[in-house]
C-alpha cells in the first residue's frame, strides 16, 4: 500500500472508470441487497422499538438464539478443518480424478434443502436404515439437536473447501517448496508460509459457512420436529412467529440474522487490523 | 489449534448427543398438531395443566409443535414422539395408524369421530365486497381473482377445493362432470397458488392481490380483527364443507414413554365444557350443543356437508382429487 | 506463475490429508446422499422413468434450470465487479457495503422469500414502478430469478474477492511497463487470473439456485407449468407420502447438477491450464 506515488495509473483505472464501475456495482447491490435489508428493519420497527426488543426477549426466542449459536459453533469447526486439509491434498497436488473430487464436495450446495433434510430422515428416520435401532437404544439424532446439528454440517459441508481451493491452487506451491528445501517441516510450512497467504480465504470462508449454518431453514426444517422452546433454531421461531400473524416480531428475530453480518464484519475488520499489527 | 477445535468440537457434540434435554420434574406430553392452531392449543394446555394438577397432583407440561398438517404427520411417522396428535385432515392420522403408531380404529376412540371442534371454508373479501361476491357462482366469473393454496401442499387447501366440489352437489344437484367444470373454472381464475394457507392471506392481505380469499373460518376472522375491520370483511357461502380436524393418542409412544393416562385425559379435556369454550373462543366451532349456542352470533348459519357423506372419506377423495394426475392436476394439462 | 511444473511433489502431508477429506466426505455427503439412491431404486425402471418425466415435471426442469443458469450468469457478471470494487476502490461505506454481501445467506430463506415478494409485488417498493411499466416479477418466472440471484450473490463475490486482493500489483505493473493500457491489462492479464475463482462462483451459484426452494416459493407463484419448480414437486409428493417418488425427483435433480457441475469444473481446469 506504501508504494501508490509511481505506479498508480499502471494498476488502477482512470477516475471516470473507477466512478462508473462503484456506481454500478453500488445500484446492483442496492437493488439486490439493501433494499431487501430495508424492508426486514421497516417491518421489524413498524410497531415500534419496544415490541422489537421484547420480542427478541421472549423465552422461546432466546433457546432458538441458543440452539442456533450452538449449532454453528459445531459445524463451522468441522467444516473449517475439513476445509483446510481438503484444500490442501487438492490444490497443492496433482492427482487424476481431481475434478471429479471437487464436484463431489460441491454436491451439498446442488441438493435442494428439502431432499437435505430428507436425506437424514431416510437414514435416522423411525422407517429408514438406523431409526429402530437409535430408539431401542434410546438415542435421539433426529428431531433433536444432533439431527439439526448433521444437516448444518451437510448443507454448509462445502464452504469452506470451495473458497480455498481457487485461491491456493493460484498461489501454486513454489514458496512451500522454497520453505521445505530450507528445512523447514511439514507443519511449520502450513502455519508459516501457506497460512498467511490463505488467511482472507479462510476468514471469507468461515463467515460463509457460518451465516448459513445459522440462517439454514429448509433441511433443518425437515429435521427439527419444531418442538417449541426446545428443537426451533432462529430461522424456524421466525416462521412461527409469522405464522402467527407477529410480523414486528418475526422480522426482529429474523433482523437478528441481518445483523450477524455486521457483527462478522466487526470481527473481519478487528481480525484485519491485528494482522496490519503482526 | 486446529487439533484443540477437532476435540472441542467432538467433546460438545457427543454432549449434545447424550444429555436429553434436561426438563421440570413432572411429565410432559408433545402435542403435534398443524398450523392454525397454536393460539388455541397455548390456552389449552395452560387450562389443562391446571384441571390435571387438581385432578391427579401431578404437574404436566404440554410441548407444542406446529407445522403444515402432512408434513408433521411425517414427522411422526419418522420418529418425532408425539404423545397426542391434532391435524388438519383425518387423512394425515391414517398415514400415521398406517404405519402401526396408531391402534387402526382411532376415530372411533373418541366422540365425532375423534374431532373435537369443526371449522369450515368462508370467503374473505375487501371491504364493501366491490365485486358483488355472495356465493360460490360468483367466484367462477370472469375477471374475479380467486386466492387459494395449492391443495397438493398442503391440507386445509383440500377442504376449500371440496367445499367448491360439494357445492355443486349438493346445492345445485349437479353432477360430477359439472363439478369438474366448476372446479376447472375457479381454479382457471386462482393467479397465485401459494404453499400454504398463511402464504395465500399474505398475498391477498399484503400484496393486494385478488378479490377473494377461500379461507378457514378462524383464520378469516383472525384477518379481519389483526389486519383491520376497514379493509376485510367476511362472506359466509349459502353452503361450505364441515371440515373435520382429527385427534388422536399415538399409541406406540405413549406405551413407550408411559404417558397413556395424562395423553388420553388431555384429548377428552377438548370435549369439557371449558375445552369446548376454549375452542369456541378461537373460532372454532364447538361439538357441544350448549356452547354452540352461547357463540351463536359468533358463528352464521351455513349448510355444512362432510367429506364422507359427499367423497366417500378422505382416502377415496384424495386418491381422486389431489394425487398425482388426478382431478387437480388434469385442469392444468396443457391444452384445457 | 510458474515456469514449470514440478511433477514430483516434494510437499508432504499428501497422504493424511487426502484420507481425511475421502473419510469426512463419504461421512457426510457420500454415504446421506446414498440413501436416495437405495429408496429410488425400490421403484420399477418404467415408474420411475414415467415420475421423472411426466409433463409438468418436465416443465418444471425447464423452470428451475433455466433460471438458475440465468441467475448465475447475471450474479458471474454484478458479482465480479462487485468483488473488483469492493477490493480495489476505497469510498464512503465501503466496510459496510462489503459486510452486506453476505445477508443473502444470513437471512433465512423464507424471510428472503417474503421480503422480495412484498419488495417486488404490485404495491412494493419496487413493484409498484415496474408494474404500470408492464413488467410483473411477482408471481411469475421472473420472480423465480430474481429470488435465485439474490440467494447465489454471495458466491462470486466470495470466491473472486480474495483472488482479486491477492494479485501482486508487480505483474500489473509489469504489463504496464510493457506498454499494455489498462483495459488490456485486466482482459489479458487479470481476468485470466481471476477465471478460475470466477467459474468457481457461477457454478457455486447456480448450483445453490437449482435447489432453492424457501426463498423462491414465496415469490413464484407456483402455477404449474409456468412457475413450478423442481423442489415444489418434491414436497407434494411427499406430501401424497409418496417417498419413492420424491427420492426419483432428487436423483434427477442431483444427477443433472451433479455433470453440469463437473462440466464447469473440467472447464475451471482447463481454464487454469490456459492461465499459466
Amino acid at each position: 500500500m506504501a508504494d501508490h506515488s509511481l505506479s498508480r495509473g499502471a494498476r488502477t483505472e482512470p477516475r471516470w472508470v473507477r466512478w462508473i464501475l462503484t456506481t454500478v456495482a453500488l445500484l446492483f447491490l442496492a437493488l439486490f441487497l439493501v433494499v431487501p435489508l430495508a424492508a426486514v428493519f421497516s417491518q421489524a420497527l413498524d410497531k415500534g422499538v419496544a415490541v422489537y426488543f421484547a420480542a427478541l426477549h421472549e423465552t422461546d426466542a432466546l433457546s432458538s438464539i441458543r440452539l442456533t449459536l450452538l449449532t454453528a459453533l459445531v459445524a463451522v469447526p468441522l467444516n473449517l478443518v475439513f476445509g483446510v486439509v481438503a484444500a490442501w491434498a487438492i490444490a497443492k497436488f496433482s492427482f487424476p480424478g481431481k475434478s471429479f473430487l471437487i464436484t463431489l464436495i460441491d454436491l451439498p450446495f446442488s441438493v435442494s434443502p428439502v431432499v437435505s433434510g430428507l436425506i437424514y430422515v431416510l437414514i435416522f428416520g423411525l422407517q429408514g436404515w438406523l431409526g429402530p435401532w437409535l430408539t431401542e437404544h434410546g438415542v435421539k439424532i433426529l428431531f433433536a439437536v444432533p439431527g439439526i446439528i448433521l444437516a448444518t454440517i451437510f448443507v454448509t459441508f462445502p464452504f469452506v473447501a470451495r473458497e480455498l481451493i481457487p485461491l491456493m491452487e493460484a498461489q501454486g506451491k513454489d514458496e512451500e517448496e522454497a520453505a521445505l528445501v530450507l528445512g523447514a517441516t511439514g507443519l511449520q510450512t502450513f502455519f508459516r508460509v501457506t497460512f498467511p497467504n490463505i488467511r482472507w480465504g479462510i476468514i471469507y470462508g468461515v463467515i460463509l459457512c457460518n451465516a448459513r449454518a445459522m440462517g439454514e431453514f429448509g433441511a433443518v426444517s425437515v429435521v427439527s420436529g419444531h418442538i417449541r422452546g426446545s428443537t426451533n433454531t432462529i430461522p424456524l421461531q421466525v416462521e412461527i412467529l409469522y405464522n402467527e400473524y407477529n410480523y414486528a416480531a418475526a422480522f426482529a428475530v429474523a433482523s437478528l440474522l441481518a445483523l450477524l453480518a455486521v457483527v462478522t464484519l466487526i470481527v473481519k475488520s478487528v481480525v484485519e487490523w491485528k494482522l496490519k499489527q503482526a | 489449534m486446529i487439533k484443540r477445535l477437532i476435540a472441542g468440537s467432538i467433546m460438545i457434540f457427543t454432549l449434545v448427543s447424550v444429555t436429553p434435554p434436561s426438563h421440570a420434574a413432572g411429565i410432559t406430553l408433545l402435542n403435534v398438531s398443524y398450523d392454525p392452531t397454536r393460539e388455541l392449543y397455548q390456552d389449552v394446555n395452560a387450562q389443562f395443566a391446571r384441571y390435571w394438577k387438581g385432578k391427579s397432583g401431578e404437574d404436566v407440561i404440554i410441548r407444542q409443535s406446529h407445522g403444515g398438517s402432512g408434513k408433521q404427520a411425517r414427522s411422526v411417522i419418522d420418529g418425532l414422539e408425539a404423545d397426542v396428535v391434532t391435524l388438519g385432515l383425518a387423512l394425515d392420522i391414517d398415514a400415521i395408524s398406517e404405519k402401526g403408531l396408531i391402534a387402526p380404529g382411532w376415530q372411533k376412540r373418541l366422540p365425532h369421530n375423534s374431532s373435537p371442534y369443526t371449522s369450515t371454508i368462508v370467503f374473505l373479501v375487501r371491504k364493501g365486497n366491490p365485486k358483488k361476491i355472495r356465493d360460490w357462482d360468483d367466484l367462477v366469473k370472469p375477471g374475479v381473482s380467486v386466492i387459494t393454496p395449492n391443495p397438493k401442499t398442503g391440507g386445509n387447501p383440500r377442504w376449500a377445493y371440496l367445499a367448491a366440489w360439494g357445492y355443486v352437489l349438493k346445492k345445485k344437484g349437479g353432477n360430477e362432470a359439472q363439478a369438474r367444470e366448476f372446479i376447472t373454472r375457479l381454479y382457471k381464475n386462482v393467479p397465485v397458488l401459494d404453499s400454504g394457507a398463511r402464504g395465500s392471506l399474505t398475498t391477498f392481505a399484503q400484496r393486494g392481490v385478488g378479490d377473494v380469499l377461500l379461507a378457514w373460518e378462524n383464520e378469516a376472522f383472525l384477518a379481519v380483527t389483526e389486519l383491520g375491520r376497514d379493509k376485510f370483511e367476511t362472506v359466509i357461502p349459502s353452503i361450505s364443507i364441515l371440515a373435520e380436524p382429527s385427534v388422536a393418542v399415538v399409541d406406540r409412544n405413549v406405551t413407550r414413554r408411559g404417558t397413556r393416562a395424562v395423553a388420553q385425559a388431555y384429548l377428552e379435556y377438548l370435549y369439557t365444557p371449558e375445552g369446548q369454550e376454549i375452542a369456541a373462543k378461537h373460532h372454532y366451532r364447538p361439538r357441544m350443543e350448549k356452547i354452540a349456542l352461547q357463540y351463536a352470533d359468533q358463528f352464521p348459519k351455513v349448510k355444512l356437508f362432510t367429506i364422507d357423506e359427499l367423497f366417500g372419506g378422505w382416502k377415496a377423495a384424495q386418491k381422486k382429487h389431489f394425487d398425482d394426475g388426478g382431478i387437480f392436476d388434469q385442469i392444468y394439462l396443457p391444452g384445457k | 506463475m510458474r515456469l514449470f511444473k514440478i511433477q514430483n511433489n516434494v510437499l508432504p502431508g499428501f497422504g493424511p490429508t487426502m484420507a481425511y477429506t475421502l473419510f469426512y466426505l463419504c461421512l457426510i455427503v457420500l454415504i446421506p446422499l446414498s440413501a436416495l439412491i437405495f429408496k429410488s431404486a425400490g421403484m420399477t425402471f418404467h415408474d420411475f422413468w414415467g415420475t421423472v418425466t411426466a409433463p409438468r415435471v418436465l416443465a418444471s426442469y425447464k423452470v428451475t434450470f433455466g433460471m438458475a443458469l440465468l441467475a448465475a450468469l447475471v450474479n458471474a457478471l454484478f458479482g465480479t465487479l462487485v468483488a473488483w470494487v469492493l477490493a480495489r476502490y476505497h469510498f464512503f461505506g465501503r466496510k459496510i457495503v462489503d459486510a452486506l454481501v453476505d445477508l443473502p445467506f444470513a437471512l433465512p430463506t423464507a424471510v428472503a422469500g417474503i421480503t422480495l415478494a412484498t419488495i417486488y409485488s404490485g404495491n412494493g417498493w419496487i413493484g409498484r414502478y415496474l408494474e404500470p411499466r408492464g413488467i410483473k416479477v411477482a408471481n411469475t418466472p421472473l420472480g423465480i430469478l430474481v429470488a435465485m440471484t439474490f440467494i447465489g450473490l454471495p458466491f462470486v463475490v466470495r470466491t473472486v474477492q480474495p483472488v482479486v486482493e491477492e494479485i501482486d500489483s508487480a505483474i500489473e505493473e509489469a504489463a504496464a511497463c510493457l506498454g499494455a493500457n489498462r483495459w488490456q491489462t485486466f482482459r489479458l492479464v487479470i481476468l485470466p487470473m481471476l477465471l478460475p475463482s470466477l467459474l468457481t462462483g457461477f457454478a457455486l451459484s447456480f448450483a445453490r439456485a437449482v435447489g432453492e426452494y424457501g426463498s423462491v416459493i414465496f415469490i413464484a407463484g407456483n402455477m404449474p407449468m409456468v412457475s413450478e419448480i423442481t423442489p415444489l414437486l418434491i414436497i407434494t409428493k411427499l406430501e401424497q407420502y409418496d417417498y419413492k417418488g420424491a427420492t426419483a425427483l432428487a436423483l434427477v435433480m442431483l444427477l443433472a447438477s451433479f455433470t453440469l457441475l463437473f462440466v464447469i469444473n473440467l472447464l475451471q481446469r482447463w481454464s487454469r491450464r490456459f492461465a499459466d
